[in-house]
C-alpha cells in the first residue's frame, strides 16, 4: 500500500505541475458551469430536485470524459518517456503501480468534483433539496468516474501512447454507455445483459434521483475492479513480450 | 553474483539472443560489447528483470529471473539507453522519489540521495529541474537513480551514449569508481570505452557471445590467430611452400604484383620472427611484413565477421 500511496503522490504532484491538470480541471467546470445554467436551470421554472437531478445527469457525462483524459497518460505517457523501466526494475509490483495510479487520478477527479460542489451549492441557495440527494448524486459521480479511470488506465496499459489510449479509452467507455440501446434492439438473454452492463442508464438513474442501490455500488464497483485487474494483468504479460 | 546459461530471446520469429552463456563474479566489471543490434541490451533487459527469455536460466545474486523478479530487483540499479526521467521534477526530488521506490529506509533517503549525488557530482544542480538539465546531466541523474539505493549489481545500458568526449572521460571515472563496490554490466558498441572501464569483455554478436576475456586475452587470442601481410621482390621458387613449412602456419595465399609480391599467411600463433629469418635466408627481398589486422578493433571485425559471412550467406 506504501508503494501504491508513494506513485499517487508523485503522480498527483505531476496533475498539479503540469498544463495536463490544470486544463481538464478547468475545461470540465466550465462546461459543467454551461450545461448548469443553459440545461438544468434552463429557462422554464423547475422544481429543484429536478434541477439537481438534471445536473448530475450531464455531470455524470462530463466525469467519464475527466476520466478518459486523466487516466490515458498514466502507462503509456511512461511507456513513451521510457520511464516506466523504472518500475520494471524497482521492487515494485504491477498491481501496487496499477492501483497507485488510479488513486492519484480518481484522487484528482475527487478534487475537480469538490470545485464543482458550487453549483448544487446555489441550487441550496434558492431552493430546497435534500442532502441525501447530493450525497448519492456525488457517489454516483465518484463511482462512475473511477470506472471511466478504470477503463481508461486499462487503454493506457495496453496502448503504445496517449493518443492511442485516448482513443482506445473512449471507445471503452461509450461501448459501454450505449449497451442499453443495444439492450432494446435484442432478444433475451442478451436483452437483459447488456442492460446490466450498460455503465450509464440503468445504474445512474436511480443515484441521480437520490436513491443509493447495493446492486449498482457493486456494478460500478465490480466494473472498476475488473478494470484495475485486466490493467494488472496487461502489465505482468509484457515481461513474456516477443 | 550473476549466472547465465543458454539464454535465448526470441521477438516475433526474430532471435534476438541465442544460447547466451556467462557468468559474472562479484564486484567484476563486465562489459557487453557488440554492434547496434547484437542483443546487448536485450541481455541486460532479462538481467533487469524486465523481460522474461525464451529459453535458458538468468540468475542474479542466486535469484531466478523468472521465479523471483522482486528479490532481484532489490539487488540491482538499472540505467537503460534513454535514463528514466521525470522532466517536472527536481533532481533532489526525483531522487528521493526513487529512493523510496528502492526500498531505501524514509529515514535513510536523505542520506541516500546525497550519497548518490556526490558519486555523480550532482551536488550542484540538486534543486534544478530536470527538464533545464543538459544531456551529459541528465545521464549522471540516470546513473544516480541506479546506485541511490546502494545496489550490488549496477546494469549501464549504453552508459556513454551521446556523451561529448569531456562527460565521457567523467563518466569512466565514475564507471571506474564503482569497482570494488558493485558488481557493474554495462553495453557498449565502443571498444575503446569498454577496454578501459571494464576487467573483462563479453563480444556479442547476432545474439551470439563470440569471445570472452579481458584486454589482454582478447589481444593474446588475436595474436594467437593472426593473419601476416608479407611484402617480397625477388621471389625465389618454392618460397609459397617453404612458408607453410613453418611450424604454426595453417596456410599461405599468393598475390602476384608487378615486381612487388604479396603473401597473406594465417597462423595460429606469431611467427614473423620466422617468417622474416626464411624470407631474407632463401635471397627475397623483404619490403614489409606486417599484422592484416591492427588492434581490438580487428578482432572485434574478425569475430564477428564469420556470423555475418554466415547470416549473409
Amino acid at each position: 500500500m506504501a508503494k501504491a500511496l508513494l506513485v499517487a503522490g508523485r503522480e498527483m504532484k505531476a496533475y498539479l505541475s503540469t498544463w495536463m491538470g490544470y486544463v481538464i480541471c478547468a475545461a470540465a467546470l466550465f462546461i459543467e458551469g454551461l450545461l448548469f445554467n443553459a440545461y438544468a436551470v434552463g429557462a422554464q421554472p423547475k422544481g429543484s430536485a429536478e434541477v439537481l437531478a438534471d445536473y448530475f445527469y450531464f455531470a455524470s457525462g462530463i466525469a467519464m470524459v475527466a476520466g478518459v483524459f486523466l487516466a490515458m497518460r498514466l502507462l503509456a505517457e511512461e511507456k513513451q518517456n521510457g520511464t516506466i523501466v523504472l518500475f520494471y526494475t524497482s521492487p515494485i509490483t504491477e498491481r501496487q503501480l496499477i492501483y497507485g495510479k488510479f488513486l492519484s487520478a480518481f484522487g484528482f477527479m475527487m478534487i475537480i468534483q469538490l470545485l464543482s460542489l458550487y453549483m448544487p451549492g446555489l441550487i441550496f441557495m434558492v431552493g430546497k433539496v435534500s442532502l441525501g440527494h447530493l450525497a448519492a448524486g456525488y457517489l454516483m459521480l465518484a463511482l462512475i468516474g473511477a470506472s471511466a479511470i478504470s477503463i481508461a488506465l486499462f487503454a493506457s496499459a495496453i496502448s503504445p501512447n496517449q493518443l492511442v489510449a485516448g482513443v482506445t479509452g473512449a471507445l471503452f467507455v461509450v461501448t459501454l454507455l450505449v449497451l442499453w440501446m443495444v439492450a432494446d434492439v435484442v432478444s433475451p438473454p442478451f436483452k437483459e445483459l447488456f442492460g446490466y452492463l450498460a455503465i450509464h442508464n440503468r445504474h445512474f438513474m436511480p443515484f441521480s434521483q437520490g436513491i443509493v442501490h447495493t446492486r449498482d455500488v457493486v456494478y460500478y464497483g465490480s466494473v472498476i475492479f475488473f478494470f484495475l485487474e485486466c490493467s494488472v494483468r496487461a502489465l505482468e504479460a509484457r515481461r513474456w513480450q516477443g | 553474483m550473476i549466472v547465465v546459461e543458454g539464454l535465448s530471446k526470441s521477438y516475433g520469429g526474430r532471435r534476438a539472443i541465442d544460447g547466451v552463456s556467462f557468468t559474472i563474479a562479484e564486484g567484476e566489471i563486465v562489459g557487453l560489447l557488440g554492434l547496434n543490434g547484437a542483443g546487448k541490451s536485450t541481455i541486460l533487459k532479462i538481467l533487469g528483470c524486465f523481460l522474461l527469455p525464451s529459453s535458458g536460466t538468468a540468475r542474479v545474486g542466486g535469484y531466478s529471473v523468472e521465479s523471483d523478479p522482486q528479490s532481484i530487483r532489490r539487488l540491482i540499479g538499472y540505467l537503460p539507453d534513454v535514463p528514466p526521467l521525470y522532466d517536472e521534477m527536481t533532481v533532489d526530488s526525483y531522487l528521493k522519489y526513487v529512493a523510496r521506490l528502492k526500498n531505501v529506509a524514509r529515514a535513510d533517503v536523505v542520506r541516500s540521495v546525497s550519497a548518490a549525488k556526490e558519486k555523480t557530482n550532482l551536488d550542484d544542480v540538486g534543486s534544478s529541474k530536470i527538464s533545464e538539465l543538459s544531456h551529459g546531466f541528465r545521464q549522471r541523474v540516470g546513473i544516480a537513480q541506479a546506485l541511490v539505493h546502494n545496489p550490488k549489481v549496477i546494469i549501464l545500458d549504453e552508459p556513454i551514449n551521446g556523451l561529448d568526449p569531456v562527460q565521457i572521460v567523467e563518466m569512466r571515472d565514475l564507471i571506474l569508481s564503482l569497482r570494488g563496490h558493485h558488481t557493474v554490466v554495462l553495453s557498449s558498441h565502443i571498444l575503446s570505452e569498454i577496454t578501459k572501464t571494464c576487467d573483462r569483455v563479453l563480444v556479442v554478436d547476432h545474439g551470439r557471445l563470440v569471445a570472452e576475456g579481458s584486454e589482454v586475452d582478447l589481444q593474446s587470442r588475436m595474436v594467437a590467430n593472426m593473419r601476416l601481410s608479407l611484402d617480397v621482390s625477388q621471389v625465389p621458387a618454392g618460397f609459397a611452400d617453404r612458408l607453410k613449412g613453418i611450424d604454426g602456419v595453417a596456410a599461405v595465399q599468393y598475390v602476384p604484383g608487378q615486381g612487388i609480391e604479396r603473401f597473406y599467411v594465417e597462423t595460429s600463433r606469431d611467427v614473423r620472427a620466422q617468417v622474416a629469418s626464411l624470407t631474407v635466408n632463401s635471397g627475397a627481398g623483404l619490403l614489409g611484413l606486417s599484422r592484416g589486422e591492427a588492434g581490438l578493433e580487428g578482432l572485434f571485425m574478425k569475430l564477428i565477421k564469420p556470423v555475418e559471412e554466415r547470416a549473409h550467406g
